[in-house]
């Protein structure tokens, strides 16, 4: 096993401690965000309200009422000491079913135009690599989805779109992923998940959590149609698989 | 069976709120949440409820509400004009209201834009994900996710056992929160403090900043001398705490609140302390800001005497709740209230034994 690697504990105001591993976007270093945060929940520390992980650290929101702040970050330390190494690349890997092009992906021919590659290329690509969900944040239920086939990186487009309907799928620059909710924003939309990512009513509301593989499945108009009844009937199961370790 | 309110009139921003929607941010899920917690918090006490029921925060220019069933009913925060029946009615006490009654807000009667108007038995909405609070921008939470609008009826849960024993409280002075708008805005450095140069720190916590138009539930934007970063202002995005110092390349601070995304790729220099939160969000577009360095111990200490407040004020509640009907000899009351009403108006009559 490698040296611990101790993260810098900073602080983020009266209420908030930050564990920091790093400054980069790297899947290594967020394994270990990913590792601290399911130490930490295990501990059951009193006085830690929720945290939060993020790319390369770990927001610990505390409240300073019940624990002092000297003494959680010394708990954070301690159980740092003590962290696996979880950046084997194991996870869960969650299928999203898309249907790509036509009315659901009226930018996949901008994607096409920019990269050189036909439609069947671009899906086959998209499709054919597991995505990496790094953290959730931007809007609720929002993946950050690292590990795109950067053959298809394309820039956003220039006019951002006022209304984007929950679901889309797009590519911005290298990085791929989906809207949970309805939103403006300027991402190449390419395709569309009948699948809602997002739901505050369900249990859990998303379906991706960081830590998590994301693997796009290409359907058909029909299919899209008949996963979108089912799911909305509370009889479609999200297909997850398990990856023992980094392909 | 609980009140019913029949909005009349919205108001300019008319939203329901709690404590927020913590727990879930992992998800990237906004907290919301009132702006001003203390003054929730006494509004709800002096209203018969827990402290964090949800409330409707009120602000600057407040709606117009009939009322429909009996309860008690308390406003507490800035001064927003409160009149029940027309007329000017006490913030801070616990009023009776029943069928018929009109609550409405004239107008700002001094500094402060933020008000909190608790109902007994709280505003009933569903909880979602642990929280009644509203989310507009993704019309999560609250009164259909949105402000309310005149035609819209309110529901409220069932009035605590002892709302009628709570009519007439007031809240004494010491306990109301002070929301001084001179007063500097404290904050802890970090957690990129590291990212700024010194003189551009200095410059943050040695500078006087204004208010600009675009300030909402999720952030106020600043304007004034410019923060120097060393480097560049991007970050690979980390979590945003409440009440963060966020400063994109432009070098104007932007403070944010309790709408704020859970995320963000911008430097923080400072994060600040939980109890200004409120002094700042009762402030207004074209005021002053001043920060001040602190700690996270002056903080928590801050918080400590918040707590001690409210339950200061939950104590006398309990004690006012269990005087005697009538005086009967031995211990007796030297001071009380009582809440009046002549012809439909409200009118609190404070006494004590000289």
């Amino acid at each position: 096993m490698d040296q611990p690697t101790l993260p810098r504990i900073l602080d983020a105001g009266d209420s908030c401690l930050v564990a920091e591993f790093g400054t980069t976007v790297d899947r290594a270093l967020n394994a270990k965000v990913q590792a601290l945060k399911k130490a930490l929940a295990k501990c059951g520390i009193r006085g830690i309200v929720e945290l939060v992980p993020t790319y390369r650290s770990l927001a610990v929101y505390y409240d300073p009422c019940v624990v002092e702040r000297k003494d959680l970050a010394a708990r954070i330390e301690a159980v740092c000491l003590d962290l696996g190494d979880e950046g084997s690349g194991a996870g869960r890997v969650v299928a999203i079913p898309v249907c790509y092009g036509g009315t659901f992906g009226p930018d996949l021919e901008n994607v096409c135009a920019h990269t050189g590659l036909s439609k069947e290329e671009v899906i086959a690509r998209h499709t054919g690599r597991e995505t990496y969900c790094f953290m959730l944040g931007f809007t609720p239920g929002f993946a950050y989805l690292g590990g795109m086939d950067e053959s298809l990186a394309t820039p956003r487009l220039e006019n951002p779109r006022t209304l984007i309907p929950a679901g889309s799928v797009g590519i911005a620059g290298k990085q791929t992923g989906i809207y949970p909710i309805d939103s403006p924003g300027g991402w190449q939309l390419i395709g569309r998940t009948p699948l809602a990512v997002f739901d505050p009513l369900r249990n859990p509301p998303t379906l991706v959590e960081a830590g998590d593989w994301v693997r796009f499945q290409a359907i058909t108009e029909a299919e899209y149609e008949e996963i979108q009844s089912a799911a909305r009937a509370g009889k479609y199961t999200v297909q997850v698989a398990f990856r023992k370790e980094a392909e | 069976m609980g009140l019913l309110l029949k909005v009349i009139k919205g108001g300019m921003s008319t939203t329901v709120q709690d404590f927020g929607r913590w727990g879930h941010q992992a998800m990237g899920m906004p907290v919301a949440g009132a702006m001003d917690p203390e003054a929730l918090a006494v509004a709800n006490l002096l209203a018969g409820n827990e402290p964090g029921e949800a409330a409707l925060e009120v602000t600057l220019l407040g709606p117009t509400l009939e009322v429909d069933g009996e309860g008690a009913l308390a406003v507490a925060g800035a001064d927003l004009g409160f009149t029940l029946n027309g007329v000017s009615a006490p913030r801070w006490t616990s009023l009776a209201v029943k069928t018929g009654d009109v609550i409405s807000f004239t107008g700002p009667g001094g500094k402060g834009c933020r008000a909190y108007l608790a109902v007994s038995g709280g505003i009933d909405v569903p909880v979602i994900l642990g929280s009644r609070s509203t989310y507009t921008r993704a019309a999560i939470g609250g009164f259909e996710g949105r402000a309310l609008k005149a035609g819209d009826t309110v529901s409220c849960g069932e009035p605590p056992a002892l709302w009628r024993r709570t009519i007439g409280l007031a809240c004494p002075e010491p306990l109301r929160p002070v929301r001084d708008p001179e007063a500097p805005i404290r904050a802890v450095p970090g957690p990129q403090d590291d990212a700024f140069t010194p003189e551009g720190l200095e410059t943050l916590f040695g500078s006087e900043y204004t208010i600009t138009s675009q300030a909402d539930r999720m952030g106020y934007r600043l304007e004034g001398p410019k923060v120097s970063h060393k480097a560049g202002a991007d970050i690979v995005s980390d979590a945003i705490p409440l009440g963060a110092v966020q400063v994109p390349g432009h070098g104007q601070p932007i403070v944010m609140l309790a709408d704020r995304q859970t995320t963000g790729g911008y430097t923080k220099a400072a994060v600040v302390l939980t109890v200004d939160l409120a002094v700042l969000a009762q402030r207004l577009p074209g005021e002053r800001v001043r920060f001040a360095r602190s700690t996270p111990e002056e903080g928590a200490r801050l918080l400590a005497e918040r707590a001690q407040r409210l339950a200061s004020l939950a104590r006398l509640r309990a004690e006012y709740r269990s005087r005697p009907e009538r005086p009967l000899g031995g211990a007796r009351a030297t001071s009380g209230a009582y809440s009046l009403r002549i012809d439909g108006e409200t009118a609190v009559i404070e006494w004590q034994e000289l």
